[in-house]
C-alpha cells in the first residue's frame, strides 16, 4: 500500500524524462526534471498528465484506456519497459527516470511508433486465419473443446505493447527480428485448427533468419511481459515444433 | 508547401470494431477504403469491451429456447421503447450471424463443457447438466435486462479478441490504415459529403482526403464528463463533432447516456457486468444486498439504468462506504471462487490486483456507476446514412442507428458494431458502385486552409484567458453533478447556462505551449469546443425531455410519458448559433407496444393514438426530419408481431 494512505508525509517525487521533439529543429534530446508529489494510487497515467497539465503542455506521451488492456502506454521506467497505466508510483523509488520504448521510432519524448511495426509484423506473418473454407453464414458454428479456446486465448491475450521488443537483446540489434510478441502472435495461429497452414509453411515464416532462433534465450520479454505471457513456453514450443517438422521433413 | 490530396472511393474515420468491420465490406466489394485512427486500431476503445457480446444461439441450458425474437423484446424493453424497432429486429437476427463470422476469424470464445457444470444464479448454486451434444458450442453468460443467457464472451476480454481478429481481416486484405490522424472536418457542398480535413498527430500538418462515401466510425464521447468516464481517453468525439460542424446532419437522443453500476473507484475503469451476470453481488456499507429487496425479480440483472439508480439512491440514503474519494458501494465475487475469478474473469482479476491492489477472490471491489456509453450519436437511417446529407455514414456508438434507445444492454454494443459494421459496409459498397460525381478539389483546399487556421489563430493567441485543461475540468464537473443519473429542470437549467459560458471562455482560451508538430496541448485545444457543443446537446435534450425514460431520470418528471414522448431528440447546430436547435421525429414504427420493462417499476403515461395511427406517422415524420429514402422501405425487415409466441413460450415456463 502507498505510504501516505498510512498517514504518513506523502513523498516528493522526481521525474527525469526523456524530452526530443523531432518536429522542432531547435530540439535536441536531453532529459528534463519535474517535481510532483505522491497521491494515493498514483499511476505513472496519472502522474504524467499532472506534469503535462501543471508544468509543461508540449510533453508527449500516449495513453489509451489507462486500463492495461489497450497497450499504448509501453516505455522505459527506471531502466525496464513497463506499461505507464499500471505502473503505480508507491512501488518506485523516489527519483522515476522516463525514457521512450527503444526499436520503435519516436515520435516524440515519450511516444514511440508501434503501429507500424506491429501491422508489418503481421503482414509479414501473415497473422490471420488460413481456413480452408469460406464462411457460411447459415451454419453452425464448428465446435471446440473449451481447453483448446482457452489455449487459443492464452496467445490471443498479447496487447502489442512493444515491450518485449524493447527489452530484446535481438530486436535492439535487428529490429527486423520477429522478437517475443511476433512469435507468439504466430504460435497463437499455429495452435488454432482453425488456421490450415502447414508445418513446411510454418517453418517458412519461424524458422528463418529473424525468426526463432535468432533469440539469444535471455529471456527479459518473459521478465517484463505486462500480461504475463508464458513467452519462454511459446518460445522453446516454436523450436520443437520447427525442429520436429524438419525432421519429419528430412526423414520422409 | 502544396496540400496532401489523398483520394479513395471509401473513407472510414475510426479504426475500431464498427469502422473497420465496414471497411472489410466495402474491401470485399472491390472498393479502395483507407482507414483513419487516432491510435493503432488494436488500441482503439473496442478492445476495452470485456464480458461479452449478445447473441440468442441459444447453446448452454439456461440459455435454452433463446430466439432472436426474445433478443429483439429484451432490446425494445431496454430501450424503455426509445429505440427503432426495426432496426432493434435486424441488429437481433443478425447477431447470431455476427458470432459465428467472428469464430471464422479466429476469435477464442469461451465454450459449452458438456456435462456437469457449477453456476452461481439469484445467490444460488447451481449444479446443471449441459447436454453432451452441445459440449463444443460458444458459452453463454448472464447478463442484465435479458430473459435469457445470451452473452457470448472470451474470458473478460471480448473487445479485445474481437478486435484482434477483425484487424487482422483488415491486415489481410491489404486495407490502408493512417493512425495518429484525426478528421478534423467534412468536406461537403451542404448536400454531398465527399471526405474529410485531416490532422496529422504525428506532425500536426493537414492533408485533404477526398472519398465518394464517407463513414464516420469514432465510438462515444464520455470525455465530455472529464474524469468521470469508463471511456478511453480519447473517446472526445471527434467524429460527432464535425458532423455536428456541417450544421445540418442532426445528433439524435444526445440526452441518453448510460453510466455503468461498477466501475473501479476512484479511478473510473470497467468492472464487466460479467461479474454480476456470473453471480456477483451488490452490498452496501452493512454488506447487505439491497437490489434483492430493491428487484425481487432480477436483482442485480436489471438493466444497468435501474442499477445504477438503486445504487444512487442507497448512497443517498447514506449506506454507502466513506471514503476520501467520496462514497462507493461493494461489489462481491468472492463466492465464485479463485479459480472462477481468474479465468472467465480474468482481466478483473487483473485490474483489480494492477489498479487498488487487492485479490478479487478474497477481497470486496469497490465499485461506484460512472459515465459509460452514449446511445445518442449521428442520426442514420437503417442503411447507416446520415440524415441531410448523402455520402455521409456512421455506425456503432458514433451513431445513433437506434437499436439502444435509452438504455443500452449490455453486451449488445459489442455486437452491434459488427452486425451495423457489415450492413452498412454493404451499403456504402451499393452507394459508391452508383456513384457519380464531379471531385471539386477547390472545396478541399478551402477546408484544409480553414483548419490550417484554426491552429494559427490557437498557437497566436496571447492574454491572460483560462487554460484548456481548466475549461475541460470544469465541464466534466457540471455533467456529473448536474447531467448525471438523477436529473433536475433546475440544474439542468444551470448547466445549460454553465456549459455556454465555457464554450464562450474557449474563445479565449490561451495555449501554454506553442511547440511545433502535433502539440498535445493544441490537438485537445482543437476539440474542446466540439465536446462542448456535444455536452450542449445532451444537456438542452436533457432539459427538454420532460419525462423520464430508460437513462434519462428526471426527478421533476417521474413518469415515462408516451403521450409526449415517444419520439427522438434531433439535434443540430447551425453556424453561429450559441445553443443546438432541437426538434423530434417519431422514434419509428412499433411492433411491441409499450408496456412495463419487468424491471424498474416506475409509472408511465400510455399513448393518445393508436399503434396504427403512430405507425401511419412515422414515415411522413422522419422525412420531414431529414431521413434518406432506404433502398428497401421502411418497415420491411419488421415481423409485425412473430414475437409473441416466443413470449407466450417464456411465460408458459
Amino acid at each position: 500500500m502507498n505510504e501516505q494512505s498510512r498517514g504518513s508525509t506523502p513523498r516528493t517525487l522526481t521525474f527525469e524524462i526523456f524530452r526530443f521533439n523531432p518536429e522542432d529543429p531547435e530540439s535536441k534530446p536531453h532529459t528534463q526534471i519535474f517535481e510532483l508529489e505522491e497521491e494515493p494510487f498514483m499511476s505513472l497515467y496519472i502522474a504524467l498528465n499532472r506534469i503535462r497539465e501543471q508544468f509543461d503542455p508540449s510533453l508527449q506521451f500516449d495513453f489509451t484506456c489507462r486500463e492495461s488492456i489497450c497497450g499504448a502506454c509501453g516505455m522505459i521506467v527506471n531502466g525496464r519497459p513497463a506499461l505507464g497505466c499500471k505502473t503505480l508510483t508507491n512501488n518506485l523509488p523516489e527519483h522515476i527516470t522516463l525514457f521512450p520504448l527503444p526499436v520503435f521510432k519516436l515520435v516524440g519524448d515519450l511516444s514511440v511508433d508501434t503501429g507500424t511495426w506491429f501491422r508489418q509484423m503481421v503482414e509479414r506473418t501473415e497473422a490471420w486465419i488460413h481456413p480452408d473454407k469460406d464462411f457460411d453464414g447459415n451454419a453452425t458454428e464448428e465446435k471446440m473443446s473449451d481447453e483448446l479456446s482457452q489455449a487459443i486465448y492464452e496467445g490471443d491475450r498479447c496487447i502489442e505493447c512493444g515491450c518485449c521488443i524493447a527489452a530484446c537483446g535481438v530486436a535492439n540489434v535487428d529490429p527486423e527480428f520477429l522478437g517475443a510478441a511476433g512469435l507468439n502472435r504466430v504460435a497463437r495461429f499455429i495452435v488454432d485448427p482453425r488456421d490450415k497452414r502447414t508445418d513446411s509453411e510454418w517453418f517458412e515464416i519461424v524458422a528463418g533468419e529473424q525468426g526463432v532462433f535468432a533469440c539469444f534465450g535471455m529471456m527479459a520479454c518473459e521478465d517484463i511481459c505486462p500480461k504475463d505471457l508464458p513467452l519462454l513456453e511459446v518460445n522453446a514450443y516454436l523450436r520443437r515444433k520447427m525442429l520436429a517438422s524438419r525432421f519429419a521433413a528430412s526423414n520422409s | 508547401m502544396s496540400t496532401q490530396i489523398v483520394t479513395t472511393d471509401v473513407l472510414v474515420i475510426g479504426g475500431g470494431l464498427a469502422g473497420e468491420r465496414c471497411a472489410i465490406e466495402a474491401a470485399t466489394a472491390g472498393h479502395e477504403v483507407l482507414i483513419l485512427s487516432l491510435v493503432p486500431p488494436r488500441r482503439s476503445h473496442s478492445c476495452a469491451a470485456q464480458g461479452g457480446m449478445q447473441a440468442a444461439l441459444g447453446n448452454c441450458v439456461m440459455a435454452d429456447g433463446d430466439s432472436p425474437d426474445l433478443h429483439f423484446l429484451d432490446t425494445v424493453r431496454g430501450s424503455d421503447w426509445g429505440a427503432d424497432q426495426e432496426v432493434a429486429r435486424i441488429f437481433a437476427d443478425e447477431a447470431p450471424l455476427a458470432v459465428r463470422e467472428l469464430a471464422h476469424f479466429g476469435v477464442p470464445w469461451t465454450r459449452v463443457k458438456g456435462g456437469r457444470n457449477q453456476y452461481f444464479i439469484k445467490g444460488e448454486k447451481v449444479e446443471i447438466d449441459e447436454h453432451e451434444d452441445t459440449d463444443g458450442l460458444i458459452m453463454h453468460r448472464d447478463f442484465g435486462g435479458t430473459a435469457k443467457w445470451r452473452a457470448c464472451y472470451a474470458a473478460a476480454a471480448t473487445g479485445h479478441a474481437a478486435l484482434y481478429a477483425v484487424d487482422s481481416q483488415v491486415a489481410r486484405l491489404g486495407i490502408e490504415v493512417r493512425d495518429r490522424t484525426e478528421a478534423v472536418a467534412l468536406i461537403h457542398d451542404g448536400e454531398n459529403c465527399l471526405g474529410a480535413v485531416v490532422r496529422c498527430l504525428r506532425t500536426g500538418t493537414h492533408f485533404a482526403v477526398i472519398a465518394k462515401a464517407t463513414v464516420i466510425a469514432t465510438g462515444g464521447y464520455g470525455r465530455i464528463y472529464g474524469q468521470y468516464t469508463t471511456n478511453a481517453v480519447i473517446n472526445e468525439g471527434t467524429g460527432a463533432s464535425i458532423a455536428l460542424d456541417t450544421g445540418i446532419v442532426p445528433l439524435g437522443n444526445m440526452e441518453a447516456i448510460q453510466f455503468h453500476p461498477t466501475t473501479l473507484a476512484p479511478s473510473g475503469i470497467l468492472v464487466t457486468e460479467g461479474c454480476r451476470g456470473d453471480g456477483g453481488y451488490l452490498l452496501d456499507r452493512d454488506l447487505n444486498r439491497f437490489m434483492v429487496e430493491a428487484e425481487p425479480e432480477k436483482q442485480e440483472l436489471a438493466s444497468r439504468d435501474v442499477v445504477c439508480r438503486h445504487m444512487m439512491q442507497v448512497i443517498r440514503d447514506g449506506k454507502g462506504v466513506n471514503a476520501s474519494f467520496g462514497p462507493h458501494l461493494w461489489l462481491d465475487i468472492r463466492h465464485l471462487g479463485e479459480e472462477h475469478v481468474t479465468t472467465k474473469l480474468r482481466e478483473v482479476f487483473e485490474i483489480c490486483q494492477n489498479f487498488v491492489g487487492l485479490h478479487p477472490a478474497h477481497d470486496l471491489i469497490p465499485v461506484r456507476p460512472t459515465q459509460h456509453y452514449s446511445m445518442g450519436g449521428i442520426r442514420v437511417n437503417k442503411d447507416g446514412e446520415a440524415y441531410n446529407m448523402s455520402g455521409l455514414f456512421a455506425a456503432g456508438e458514433a451513431a445513433c442507428w437506434d437499436m439502444h434507445g435509452f438504455n443500452r444492454l449490455g453486451g449488445n454494443s459489442l455486437a452491434e458494431t459488427l452486425v451495423a459494421g457489415r450492413i452498412v459496409g454493404m451499403r456504402v459498397a451499393d452507394y459508391v458502385s452508383g456513384w457519380s460525381g464531379d471531385v471539386n478539389t477547390s472545396t478541399a483546399l478551402e477546408g484544409v486552409a480553414a483548419a490550417e487556421k484554426r491552429s494559427r489563430d490557437w498557437l497566436e493567441r496571447e492574454g491572460s484567458g483560462p487554460g484548456v485543461y481548466e475549461i475541460r475540468d470544469k465541464m466534466g464537473e457540471i455533467m456529473l453533478h448536474k447531467v448525471g443519473i438523477f436529473r433536475h429542470g433546475d440544474e439542468l437549467a444551470e448547466a445549460v447556462s454553465e456549459l455556454r459560458e465555457l464554450a464562450e471562455q474557449t474563445d479565449s482560451a490561451v495555449l501554454k505551449s506553442k511547440a511545433p508538430g502535433m502539440n498535445p496541448e493544441l490537438t485537445f485545444a482543437l476539440r474542446l469546443k466540439g465536446m462542448l457543443k456535444l455536452a450542449l446537446c445532451v444537456a438542452t435534450g436533457a432539459l427538454a425531455r420532460e419525462e423520464s425514460r430508460g437513462a434519462h431520470h428526471r426527478s421533476d418528471f417521474p413518469k415515462r410519458d408516451d403521450h409526449k414522448w415517444l419520439n427522438r431528440t434531433l439535434a443540430r447546430w447551425s453556424p453561429g448559433d450559441d445553443e443546438p436547435t432541437l426538434n423530434y421525429e417519431p422514434v419509428g414504427l412499433i411492433d411491441l407496444p409499450p408496456g412495463s420493462r419487468g424491471y424498474g417499476g416506475a409509472e408511465s403515461i400510455d399513448m393518445s393514438i393508436s399503434i396504427g395511427e403512430h405507425n401511419d406517422a412515422v414515415i411522413q415524420g422522419q422525412t420531414a426530419a431529414g431521413r434518406r429514402d432506404t433502398l428497401d422501405r421502411m418497415g420491411s425487415r419488421l415481423r409485425p408481431g412473430e414475437w409473441s409466441d416466443a413470449q407466450h413460450g417464456l411465460e408458459n415456463q
